[in-house]
C-alpha cells in the first residue's frame, strides 16, 4: 500500500516547502507518482514511443492551430486571403503553417507506426478490447481531422480534393446523397461547407479526440502496459521498470527528433498555398493528400454498379475485422511468427495500400495529359507563392470601383454626390439616414428626366427636409442623375 | 498467480539520482519550449510591430500645378486604407490652398461641425458648408457659423514633384483636431 504522505518528496531531492503546500491542497504528489510510476513489464523500449509521440504531435497541432486561428477567417471569400496573409505577411506565419500542415502528415505516419507496433506485438490481447476499440475511434478521428483541415485554405487543391471526397461519401447506397449534402451543407460545395468543416476541425473533432485520448490512457493504465512479445498479456511476470525516467527520456528524445524534422521541413520547404479555388475550372485534376492516394486508386477499379462492393462492402469488412480483432483473436500467443493469419492479413493490406499508392503515382506520370496538367497545377501554385501579398478589397471599395468601371458618367456623378454633401442627409451610396430617405432604387420610381426636374425644383416636402434647388450646370446634373439612377 | 511487482519510487533509483535526472529533463524541456515558443510569440505580436491598420499617402497632383495658386482648388484623391488583410479604396474630396505664410496646404472637405462636404464659393471668396451655414476663409480658418474649429488641414508633402497628402478622419463637434482614423 503506497502512502504518499509518508514518502519522501523526491522531485527536488529534499523536502520542498512550496511543493508540500501544493500537494496538501491538490494531492499532486500522488497523481505524479501514479502517472510516472507506470510499470512497464520488461523495461523501457524504443518500440513503445509511438503512442506518446502521437500525443505530443497532437498537442503541437492544437497549439499551432490556435495560433493560426488568430488570423484565419473561415468564410469562402476570406479564407484564402487570410491564409495568404499568414504565409506571406505575418512573422513566422509560413513557418507555423508549415509545422501544422506537415504535422498532419506526421500524425498519419505515427498513427501507422503505432498501430503496426501494437498489432505486431499483439498488445490488443488480454482484456484490452476496449483499449483497442478506443484506439480505432481515435484512428478514425485523426483521419477526420486530416480531411476537414485540408479544405480550410480554400485553394484549388483543397476545394477539388474535398469535392471528390464528398462525392465518394455520396456513393454509399440509400443514405449516400443525404450524407454528402450533410457534409457539404447543401447540394454543392460552398460557404456552408467551409463553415461545417471548420466547426468539425476546430471544435467538435478535437473535443472528441481529447475525450477518447483520456479514455485510451485510462484503459491502458488499467490493463497495464503489455510489454514485450515474450510477456504474458494477462498476467505479466517480467520485472517491470517505471515509466519515469527511462521511457520518459526515450519518448522525449523521439519527440525532439520529430520536432526537429518538422522544423527543418517547415524552414527549408515551406508548405505551399495554391491559387484561390475556382469552382468553374473544369480542367483541374484533383488529387488528395498522400495518405488518401491508395484509397483514391482503389476506387478506380470499381466503376459504376460495382462501386457499392468496392467502396462500401469491402472496406467495411476490413474495418470490422480490424476493430473486432481482440474479440476474434482470443489466443494469448503474441509472437508474430506464430500468428500467420492475423499478421499475414495485416502485412498484406499494408503492402497493398503501399502498392496502390505507387500504381497511382506511376499512372499519373505515365499518362501525358495527366502529367502535364499536374505539372501546370504545381507551377500555378509556385507562381502564386512568388507573388507579393494582395489585400482583399473591402465591399465599400467594390461599389465605387464598379461604378467607375461601368459608366464614367455615373462615376463622375458619384464624386459630385460627395462634393455636394448629398451624403450628409441621404447617406453613403444613397443608403439613407434619419435626415433623408434612401435613394437606392430610385430608378424604379423616377425616370432620369423626372429626377433631374425634381432636383432643380424640389417638392415642398423635400424643401421642408432641407433640400435646396440644385444650381449644378447641365453636364454635372446629368452625371449626378446617372449616378442616382444606377444605385441598387 | 503472482502479483506483479510494482517498483515504488523509494525502492528504485535513489532519490538524488532521480531528482538529478528530473532536473535535467525539466531543463531540456524548458529549453526546447523556449526555442519553440519564439516563432509563436513573434507570430502573436506581429500587429504590434507591423503597421496593420494604416492609411497610405495619396497623390493629389503635380506640384507645379499648385505653385501659382491664388484661389483654393478642389481635388479628389484616392485613399487606400489597410486593415490587416483587407484594403478599402475610396475617393475623397480635398482642397489645395495656400495658408497665411504662402505655403501649400491641403484641407479636408469634411466640415468639422457635423461632417457635410464644405463648398468653395468663388463669388464670396470663402468656404461655406451648405448644411448649417458654417463659413471659412481661404486658408480654412473659421469665420462664422456653428463649426467648433477651422477646416482640418491634412499632412502633405512634395515627393518627386508630386503633391502627396496623408488623408485622415477627424472627430466632429470638438474644438481641437483629433484623428479618429
Amino acid at each position: 500500500m503506497i502512502e504518499s504522505d509518508d514518502k519522501q518528496i523526491v522531485s527536488a531531492g529534499k523536502p520542498n516547502l512550496l511543493f508540500r503546500w501544493f500537494d496538501q491542497r491538490t494531492g499532486i504528489d500522488g497523481i505524479l507518482r501514479e502517472s510516472l510510476d507506470e510499470p512497464i513489464p520488461g523495461g523501457a523500449r524504443f518500440a513503445y514511443v509511438f503512442g506518446s509521440a502521437l500525443l505530443f504531435i497532437f498537442i503541437s497541432q492544437v497549439i499551432t492551430g490556435v495560433f493560426l486561428a488568430l488570423y484565419y477567417v473561415p468564410s469562402a471569400d476570406h479564407a484564402h486571403t487570410t491564409v495568404a496573409y499568414i504565409t506571406k505577411e505575418v512573422t513566422s506565419g509560413s513557418f507555423l503553417r508549415s509545422i501544422h500542415a506537415y504535422g498532419s502528415s506526421a500524425m498519419v505516419i505515427l498513427l501507422l507506426l503505432h498501430v503496426t507496433q501494437t498489432f505486431l506485438y499483439g498488445s490488443y490481447k488480454g482484456r484490452r478490447e476496449l483499449l483497442w476499440l478506443s484506439g480505432c475511434v481515435l484512428f478514425a478521428l485523426i483521419l477526420c481531422m486530416a480531411f476537414t483541415g485540408y479544405l480550410l485554405p480554400w485553394d484549388q487543391k483543397a476545394y477539388f480534393a474535398t469535392a471528390v471526397g464528398t462525392n465518394i461519401a455520396g456513393e454509399v447506397p440509400f443514405i449516400g446523397a443525404w450524407i454528402k449534402s450533410l457534409m457539404r451543407g447543401g447540394v454543392d460545395m460552398g460557404s456552408l461547407t467551409l463553415s461545417r468543416f471548420f466547426v468539425a476541425h476546430v471544435l467538435v473533432v478535437p473535443a472528441a479526440i481529447f475525450a477518447f485520448v483520456a479514455m485510451h490512457v485510462v484503459l491502458f493504465r488499467k490493463s497495464g502496459a503489455a510489454g514485450p512479445i515474450s510477456e504474458n498479456p494477462d498476467t505479466p511476470t517480467q520485472p517491470p521498470e517505471t515509466f519515469y525516467p527511462r521511457q520518459v527520456v526515450i519518448d522525449g528524445i523521439f519527440a525532439l527528433v520529430i520536432i526537429a524534422v518538422l522544423a527543418l521541413l517547415a524552414h527549408f520547404l515551406p508548405f505551399e498555398l495554391g491559387p484561390k479555388a475556382n469552382p468553374a475550372d473544369t480542367a483541374y485534376l484533383p488529387r488528395p493528400e498522400w495518405y488518401y492516394i491508395p484509397i483514391f486508386q482503389w476506387l478506380k477499379y470499381w466503376p459504376g454498379s460495382l462501386s457499392f462492393l468496392g467502396v462500401v462492402v469491402l472496406p467495411s469488412i476490413v474495418a470490422f475485422l480490424f476493430a473486432s480483432l481482440p474479440f476474434l483473436d482470443r489466443r494469448m500467443e503474441r509472437r508474430p511468427w506464430k500468428r500467420p493469419v492475423a499478421v499475414g492479413t495485416y502485412v498484406f493490406i499494408l503492402l497493398a495500400l503501399f502498392g496502390l499508392g505507387m500504381v497511382s503515382y506511376r499512372g499519373d506520370h505515365a499518362n501525358p495529359g495527366y502529367a502535364a496538367q499536374l505539372i501546370a497545377q504545381e507551377k500555378a501554385s509556385q507562381e502564386f507563392m512568388k507573388r507579393p501579398f494582395e489585400p482583399e478589397l473591402s465591399q465599400a471599395t467594390l461599389v465605387s470601383a464598379n461604378a467607375a468601371l461601368a459608366d464614367p458618367v455615373a462615376a463622375q456623378g458619384a464624386k459630385l454626390y460627395q462634393a455636394q454633401s448629398c451624403n450628409a442627409c441621404h447617406g453613403e451610396n444613397g443608403s439613407g439616414t434619419a435626415a433623408g430617405p434612401a435613394l437606392v432604387g430610385i430608378n424604379g420610381r423616377l425616370s432620369a428626366n423626372q429626377l433631374s426636374a425634381s432636383l432643380k425644383s424640389p417638392s415642398a416636402k423635400m424643401i421642408a427636409g432641407g433640400m435646396s434647388p440644385s444650381d449644378l450646370p447641365a453636364v454635372d446634373l446629368t452625371a449626378l442623375v446617372a449616378y442616382l439612377e444606377s444605385l441598387k | 498467480m503472482p502479483e506483479p511487482q510494482i517498483i515504488t519510487s523509494t525502492t528504485a533509483n535513489t532519490p538524488s539520482r532521480r531528482s538529478y535526472v528530473g532536473w535535467l529533463i525539466g531543463l531540456c524541456t524548458a529549453g526546447v519550449s523556449a526555442v519553440l515558443a519564439l516563432p509563436l510569440v513573434r507570430f502573436l505580436i506581429y500587429p504590434l510591430t507591423a503597421k496593420t491598420t494604416e492609411t497610405k499617402w495619396s497623390d493629389v497632383g503635380a506640384a507645379g500645378e499648385f505653385a501659382l495658386l491664388t484661389t483654393p482648388v478642389q481635388r479628389s484623391v484616392i485613399v487606400e486604407q489597410l486593415d490587416g488583410w483587407r484594403k478599402t479604396v475610396s475617393e475623397k474630396i480635398v482642397y489645395v490652398t495656400k495658408d497665411g505664410s504662402g505655403q501649400l496646404q491641403v484641407l479636408s472637405a469634411i466640415c468639422p461641425h457635423l461632417g457635410c462636404s464644405v463648398q468653395w464659393t468663388g463669388a464670396k471668396k470663402e468656404f461655406g458648408c451648405p448644411c448649417h451655414g458654417a463659413t471659412f476663409s481661404t486658408d480654412g480658418k473659421c469665420t462664422g457659423g456653428p463649426s467648433p474649429r477651422g477646416m482640418d488641414s491634412l499632412e502633405s508633402a512634395v515627393q518627386s514633384d508630386r503633391l502627396v497628402v496623408h488623408y485622415r478622419y477627424f472627430r466632429q463637434l470638438v474644438p481641437d483636431k483629433q484623428v479618429i482614423g
